[in-house]
This record gives C-alpha cells, structure tokens and sequence, in this order.
C-alpha cells in the first residue's frame, strides 16, 4: 500500500497523466528547458510560462538502491528504489522505483521505461527495463 | 568583500549535555534543564543572565521525539527575560542554532544565547510509535515539500537516498564498501573511549560486513543510532566572554550558503550541498583547510562523512575513500582526528549539536582517554542531501 501524495494544481498534472498513459513533465514556454518539480515558476529563466509537458517516459537509470528494511509490515521483500534521468533533458529526473524485474537485475546506465500504477486518483510513475 | 564578517564577535563560553540514554527515562524537558544548566554553569553564568535562546529545528515537528522541546518551552520553564529567541527547521541543517545565535549576539540582539538541541528517539522507539520512520509520512496524504516526492515510491527514509549517493560515490570514484566501513569503524574506536557512547563494544570489519544490509550499500552499522539526550551550547559576546570561566572559543567562520534545490533527488548525487556550505565558510576566514586539528563531520550515514571532508576540502573530491582507507589519517592519533566521541554512529544520535559539544571538548582538554593533542582549530557540520551547515571554532 503506497502513501499517495496530496494533489494540487501543481503536482497533479504529474500523478494523474498516467490516466491516459502520459508522463507529464514541467516544461518552460520561453526558455524550453524541462523541470522538476512541477512549479508555477520556471526553475531555470523564472518565466511564468510553464505548463506540463508530455514526455517520452524513456530515460536510464542515474542511481539506485535495494531496500532490505521492512519498514512496514507490507515491505518485506527487497524492492528498487532509483532516480531515473529521462532522455529529454541532461539532469531532468525524478526518484521511482524499478519493476518487473528482478532487484539484483537493475544496473546504473540501465535504459528503462515509464509504467504506471494506479490508486485512487494517482497514477504513480514507475519505470521498467526498456525492451532491447 | 565590503560587510564585516560578525560571526567573529561571537565565542562559545559553555557547553552541557544531559545524559545520553538509550533509552532514557528521564523526560524530554527534563534533558533539556540538565543540558541547559550543566552549559550555564560551565560558562560561569547564571539563568538569568541568558537572554537568547534558539534551537533547530524547534518544535515545528509538532512534539514529535524529533525535536519534542523548543525555545518557547525553555524560555518559558527558566523564566527568562529574552531579548531574541528563534526556532524552525528550514535553515542550513542541524548547526542552525549556533548560526541563528551567533547573528543575533553580533547584531546587538543578546548577550548570552542559550542553544539547544533535544531528541527522544530511543524512547520513542521502545513506545512502538512510529511518528519518526513514518508517522508524518504515514496517515493521510503526503503534501509535505520534501517527502510527497518520496513516499509514493515507498522511500520511508532517507537511508534509501544517502544509499543512492553512496552507490553513485562508488561508480563515479572507486569508493569501497572497505573504506566507507571506516567511518563506522573509527566512530568505535573512539566511541569505546567515550563513557556517554551508546555503542561501546569494540567493532572488527567483520562485525560491519555481518551487520545486516538495509539499503544497499549501506548496512546497519551505516546508519546512527537513536537515542534520548539533549545538548547546550552557551554563545557570548566576544568582551564576555573574555571575562568567563573557559577559555573563549571563537566561532572563525559560518558556512550556511545553499546554492542547490532543497530537493534529495535534484541535488548533487556525490557531493550533495556540502561544498556549497564549505565554499562560503572558507570565504569568510583566512584560516584554510589544512589548519584544521580535528574535524566533527555528520553521520547520520556514513557516506555523508566522506562528502563532508570533500565539501570542506579536507580531501580532495572524490578522495575520501583513499583519505580514510586503513583508518589511519582519520584516527585519535592521525593527521585528522574524526568524530572523536564516537560521532552518531556509536555515541548517539544528538542530532547536530553534539558534534559541536565534542569540538569544544577537546579544544578545552577535557576527552579524558580520547583527548587529541593540543588541538586550536575544529571543524564541525551537519546536514546531508542538501541540508548542509558548518562552523569553523578557533580557541585562541
């Protein structure tokens, strides 16, 4: 059972594109870099003129770790948490986890690709290994 | 540069600490009397002469065994009449307090801060409440800035985030499980000298490789460990302090510059916001990297003390791993002795203010069996990802 984050006019667009199979990422209009998190202020020129963007939802794996603590009862098993840069943009990334696959399977450089997991009203973007 | 660096106005005159219980059964505010008296009297003041008192992070996390006693309470329970107090988490890290206070003394605020710093996570622990792994975090919606970008992904702690730096420290530099072992290993060492260290059984490599894998590649003896204490530091104005009872410790220089997102995931993966705060520190002294006798470094995980002697250039960037290889260099005797009561690791988990009570301890001579020789300059900072804050103390 996941903690859901709280929804906002913001982070919305990032939980909910899932719905019909978009990562959404935050894009500025004037200088048209990516970033993230989703803000009303472009992180990189503080233009106004932001909105979220469809992305590819390809990118590879910057980081990763295996949690071996249960930190509650329904964590058990070893999963993979990761940040994840996506092929947009050099340093556009985000923390998720790695699925459908095998912990030990996961590599830094890794190419994956988004998948989403629904709950409630948030499709939470995780990321798989990319088929060859 | 044209402004006057104020921090230089200000010294240390007394520090105190109350038990440090795993658990104790003494409560939080009373930690917190005998923290901030054992402090008052070492610098030969009385209550009522204290007129600042500040803590990080405050009581902003609600009573939380994070931070369960805040300024308020303590100005309020001694009676005080404060001309400045201040509390609150967002700040540069754990060292806040001796930051926030140093600044109020130098602009004519106070005279005589009190700073504090209190933490009853071991009890909490043995209560079976969870509000520190997850009790914020657990509950209704995560709308908090940092961890509703966490939680969903099922990162309950930061562990999960220090063992990404970790793991990317290794694939960018060579850095080895045997070397980040040392961290844990020196903070034994030391920690068995220590009659307050919470962990004093002597720790072998092998003892660290069986220790139990929490989040690869960090292990259990990666991780501090809780414990109930609080920590008091007594900050004076410079022509006070000369009339105390210690010798002043200066505070040379405050680093508190944080020039990246406050955000685990966008912040740089193998040096996290430490340079940031190392860089201005050192701008605001002509003291340098190589005058320092002892450094105090964070471990709250073991990784964050080698980006901490990277960030203050104590080694070179991406060298910590050959800097503290064999434990050497790192030791009571080497060229930099490191967290010399036993860090977080084994003393315990006070939580920023304890680094800054040990390099007071030893620049006054009192480490009894850990005592280093003739120390005049210690380094202290606390903080990871990109929570980061340092000082520079000078005894004269």
């Amino acid at each position: 059972m996941r903690k859901l984050p709280l929804l906002n006019a913001e982070t919305r667009p990032f939980w909910t594109g899932g719905e019909v199979g978009e990562l959404r990422m935050h894009r500025c209009g004037d200088c048209t870099r990516y970033f993230h998190p989703p803000a009303p202020v472009c992180r990189h020129c503080t233009s106004l003129n932001v909105a979220p963007t469809p992305v590819s939802g390809r990118g590879r794996v910057l980081t990763f770790t295996i949690n071996h603590q249960a930190w509650t009862a329904e964590l058990g098993d070893p999963y993979v948490v990761a940040i994840v840069e996506l092929e947009e943009q050099a340093g556009l990334r985000f923390l998720s986890n790695i699925v459908n696959c095998p912990p030990d399977a996961v590599e830094i450089g890794m190419p994956v690709t988004v998948v989403f997991e629904n709950v409630e009203d948030v499709w939470i973007p995780l990321f798989e290994k990319a088929a060859a | 540069m044209g402004a006057r660096i104020l921090e230089k106005d200000v010294a240390i005159v007394g520090v105190g600490q109350s038990e440090v219980g795993r658990p104790s059964s003494r409560s939080a505010m009373q930690l917190t009397v005998d923290a901030a008296l054992e402090a008052i009297a070492d610098a030969g003041l009385a209550p009522k002469d204290i007129d600042g008192v500040c803590s990080w992070p405050g009581d902003n996390a609600n009573g939380s065994s994070f931070s369960p006693v805040g300024p308020l309470a303590v100005l309020s329970m001694f009676g005080l009449n404060c001309n400045w107090f201040s509390g609150g988490y967002e700040a540069a890290g754990p060292l806040a307090g001796i930051m926030n206070g140093a600044m109020a003394i130098a602009s004519g605020m106070a005279k005589n801060v009190l700073v504090f710093r209190t933490i009853t996570e071991s009890s909490n622990r043995l209560s079976g409440s969870k509000d520190q792994s997850l009790a914020a975090k657990s509950g209704a919606r995560d709308g908090n800035f940092m961890w509703q970008w966490c939680t969903p992904f099922n990162v309950l702690s930061v562990v999960n985030i220090t063992a990404m730096y970790a793991h990317s420290h290794m694939r960018a530099y060579g850095t080895t499980p045997e070397q980040l072992a040392q961290i844990a290993l020196n903070a034994r060492r030391n920690a068995v000298l220590n009659p307050k260290a919470v962990m004093r059984k002597p720790m072998t490599m092998d003892d660290y490789f069986a220790s139990k894998m929490i989040s690869t590649p960090l292990r259990m003896f990666d991780c501090d460990v809780h414990c109930d204490a609080s920590t008091a530091i007594i900050l004076s104005r410079k022509d006070i302090a000369r009339d105390l009872r210690n010798p002043p410790i200066r505070i040379e220089a405050i680093g508190a510059a944080m020039n990246q997102p406050y955000l685990w995931d966008q912040v740089d993966l193998t040096a996290n916001a430490a340079p940031d705060a190392g860089n201005a520190m050192w701008a605001r002294t002509d003291f340098k990297p190589a005058d320092v006798d002892t450094a105090q470094l964070y471990d709250g995980f073991s990784i964050l003390t080698l980006l901490w002697l990277e960030g203050l250039g104590l080694c070179p960037r991406g060298g910590s791993g050959a800097f503290v290889e064999g434990g050497h260099r790192i030791a009571l005797d080497g060229q930099l002795p490191l967290n010399t009561n036993g860090g977080q690791l084994s003393g315990g988990r006070t939580h920023g203010l304890g680094y800054v009570h040990e390099a007071c301890a030893q620049l006054w001579g009192r480490g009894g069996e850990r005592q280093i020789r003739d120390p005049h300059v210690a380094v202290c900072a606390a903080g990871g990802g990109p929570l980061a804050g340092s000082v520079l103390l000078v005894k004269d």
